[in-house]
């Protein structure tokens, strides 16, 4: 199982994100090996579900592009074992609570670490339900990837960062994910608060799309995680998208703090 | 009711909502458990459902129904009678007030068939706060008039085309506006569910109904009902019609869900009969989906029922043996409608009438010495073109 610690070793880590099966499942395997190769630390693959309340018109596009293209939880799995022929770099998925739920929480592990899967990020699991959960991701050697908002008061996020060891998700402004021009909130404040509590490492995501801002965002935190800017990507341009994204993740990358 | 912590109903309830929402939601569910139990705010609140909204509702002896059915005696609970014409009043000053307690200045809700829209338009309109209501494009178009009715209160009204554009894309779109706006903002949820504390506090709200009516059938005949019977969508008239008839192990509590074209068609939303247990909308609770866990589309006649989901609540009764849940379907609704009409002279919602077509059922197969109490959730003004038009009937002039 890859340790998610390798992920920001002697680096800023570059995250990028796209949903499984968008625009279909061989384009999806191209464009992630394409990520990969150009640089990406950690690829998040999203399980697209039918009422993805995090997300914006962004994501939710890519999700009903993955449904026409058949997507299913068995088909999310097998794009991943297709994926681990060709790449071996580090995956996590990021989710909805239901559909791990019915996949049933041990099965779904278990097959996380069959395929080198090192966690799930699961938006509507928040710390007061997580117990339901992240002892059986752990049993499987797999991180449930906590998040902290800029609404998240410090005596929480005591809470939320002990006694875990992926990494923390960061999330740069209320609402939902999609590509922002200003981030307003003190991410100085807010990361400098978790620090205080944890040692593992911070990725910030929501709303980055720009070099700057991942220049920015890299010198506050440990790495930055790009989602709707690279799903826009494929939305453009289908099956021609993995050069296109090759250069997007190279410009990222060269704008991250050493 | 057993509870194994706050916000549980057995295994069913919780908090599974982004971490954006959960200080928020936390910091309410303080405020309420404060407030519930401090006099000043009951007492201002009992003021406001008795002189704003006309408390308490009337229960009526529906002589010529009981008589035609030749059964149990027929009580309507005259939740229709509220202003703003049904129980969703109820809630919402509840939960208004308590905002207003909070310091918020703007509210935000969710509604199918607008009924709790018109409700929390009318409320912000009385405290003076700003008001906004997501709707699916689908119910804008089945219940026009409510919009507009929404729109003379002074909210403004999102017609929400995601999804299948009904009351489960609205949550999803008020969620959404409520995770990008909390300081100011409290989401008037409308019915038992949601994340902790709603479906807890919503019950509390419309427990007035149970209050009432079981003080109001003591005093008219000395005993207690032999069956409660209302309509369940999310749940919340029916939560609050049970409420006080729960420790009463005599009285059965009956839930009429909507069967839209029969609950062996894609066309229904009756969540007990074809849904499993599942976890959405900020609650593990039971949900209409496929093998993944994808929520599924749901129909029925009746925009105010045409959810995917259910209370927690209501699941827990259902799975201790303490309520039972029927399907109703929209023939049979829409029947119910007319035959209440024609009657009783009352035009009841076509939600209200799933309850009233099961009370048709069940009065013929009890004793005239029994009871059937019917929660008449809501008026069916807003409804009569929906009806016209599902009989073929051109009402346009």
């Amino acid at each position: 199982m890859t340790n998610l610690k390798t992920v920001f070793a002697n680096k800023k880590a570059f995250i990028a994100f796209v949903v499984a099966g968008d625009p279909d499942f061989a384009a999806c395997a191209d464009n992630i090996v394409a990520l990969a190769e150009a640089g990406a630390d950690l690829v998040e693959i999203g399980i697209p579900f039918s009422d993805p309340v995090a997300d914006g018109p962004v994501i939710q596009a890519a999700d009903l592009r993955a449904f026409a293209a058949g997507s299913t939880t068995a088909k999310v799995f097998e794009l991943v074992a297709a994926v681990r022929k060709r790449t071996q770099v580090p995956l996590v998925f990021l989710t909805y609570c239901n559909l791990v739920y019915q996949y049933d929480y041990d099965k779904f592990f278990t097959r996380c670490a069959e395929l080198d899967v090192a966690g799930a990020i699961i938006p509507d699991l928040p710390l007061e339900e997580r117990d339901e959960v992240k002892p059986i991701a752990e049993a499987h050697g797999c991180h449930i990837i906590p998040l902290v908002t800029p609404t998240t008061p410090p005596e929480r996020i005591a809470k939320i960062v002990a006694n875990v060891d992926g990494f923390i998700y960061v999330v740069s402004s209320m609402g939902i994910t999609g590509t922002r021009d200003n981030i307003k909130t003190d991410l100085n404040q807010l990361v400098a608060n978790i620090r205080k509590y944890t040692t593992t490492p911070t990725a910030i995501g929501f709303g980055i799309h720009t070099p700057e801002q991942a220049a920015q965002m890299g010198a506050v935190a440990d790495g930055v995680i790009v989602g709707s800017a690279i799903v826009d990507i494929i939305g453009q341009y289908g099956r021609e998208a993995p050069t296109h994204l090759q250069d997007y993740v190279k410009a990222m990358r060269a704008a991250l703090p050493e | 009711m057993q509870k194994i912590k706050p916000g549980r109903f057995g295994n069913f309830g919780g908090q599974y909502i982004p971490e954006t929402l959960m200080t928020e939601v936390n910091r309410l569910a303080a405020a309420y458990d404060h407030y519930k139990n401090d006099p000043d705010f009951q007492a201002e609140l009992t003021t406001l459902l008795n002189d704003y909204a006309g408390r308490p509702s009337r229960l009526y002896y529906a002589k010529r129904m009981s008589e035609d059915l030749g059964g149990a005696q027929i009580y309507f609970k005259r939740e229709d009678l509220n202003h703003t014409g049904s129980h969703k009043i109820n809630n919402v000053l509840g939960q208004m007030l308590l905002a207003q307690k909070m310091g918020k200045t703007r509210v935000i809700a969710e509604t199918g068939a607008g009924q709790h829209g018109v409700a929390t338009a009318t409320v912000a309109a009385l405290m003076g706060m700003e008001c906004e209501v997501f709707m699916g494009k689908v119910d804008t178009d089945r219940q026009a008039l409510n919009v507009y009715r929404m729109k003379l209160l002074g909210a403004k009204v999102h017609a929400i085309t995601t999804g299948t554009g009904t009351l489960k894309d609205a949550v999803n779109a008020a969620m959404q506006e409520w995770a990008s706006r909390v300081d100011d903002t409290h989401y008037v949820i409308g019915s038992t569910m949601g994340p902790h504390p709603f479906p807890t506090m919503v019950r509390d709200f419309q427990s007035v109904i149970s209050r009432e009516a079981r003080a109001q059938i003591l005093e008219a005949t000395g005993k207690l009902p032999a069956a409660i019977v209302a309509c369940v969508g999310g749940g919340s008239n029916a939560i609050g019609a049970f409420y006080n008839f729960i420790n009463d192990k005599d009285v059965r509590l009956i839930g009429c869900e909507a069967a839209g074209k029969g609950v062996n068609t894609d066309q229904q939303a009756a969540t007990m009969e074809t849904g499993r247990t599942g976890i959405f909308h900020g609650m593990k609770s039971r949900f209409i989906q496929d093998g993944d866990g994808q929520i599924a589309p749901v129909y029925s006649i009746s925009a105010g029922l045409d959810y995917p989901g259910i209370g927690p609540e209501h699941v827990h009764l259902a799975e201790t043996g303490r309520a039972e849940y029927v399907g109703v379907t929209d023939d049979e609704a829409v029947d119910a409608f007319e035959y209440i009409a024609k009657e009783e002279g009352i035009i009841c919602a076509v939600e209200s009438a799933h309850a009233v077509a099961y009370v048709q059922k069940l009065a013929p197969q009890l004793a005239k010495d029994q009871i059937i109490i019917c929660n008449l959730s809501g008026r069916g003004d807003k409804d009569v073109a929906a009806i016209a038009r599902y009989r073929g009937v051109d009402i346009h002039d």
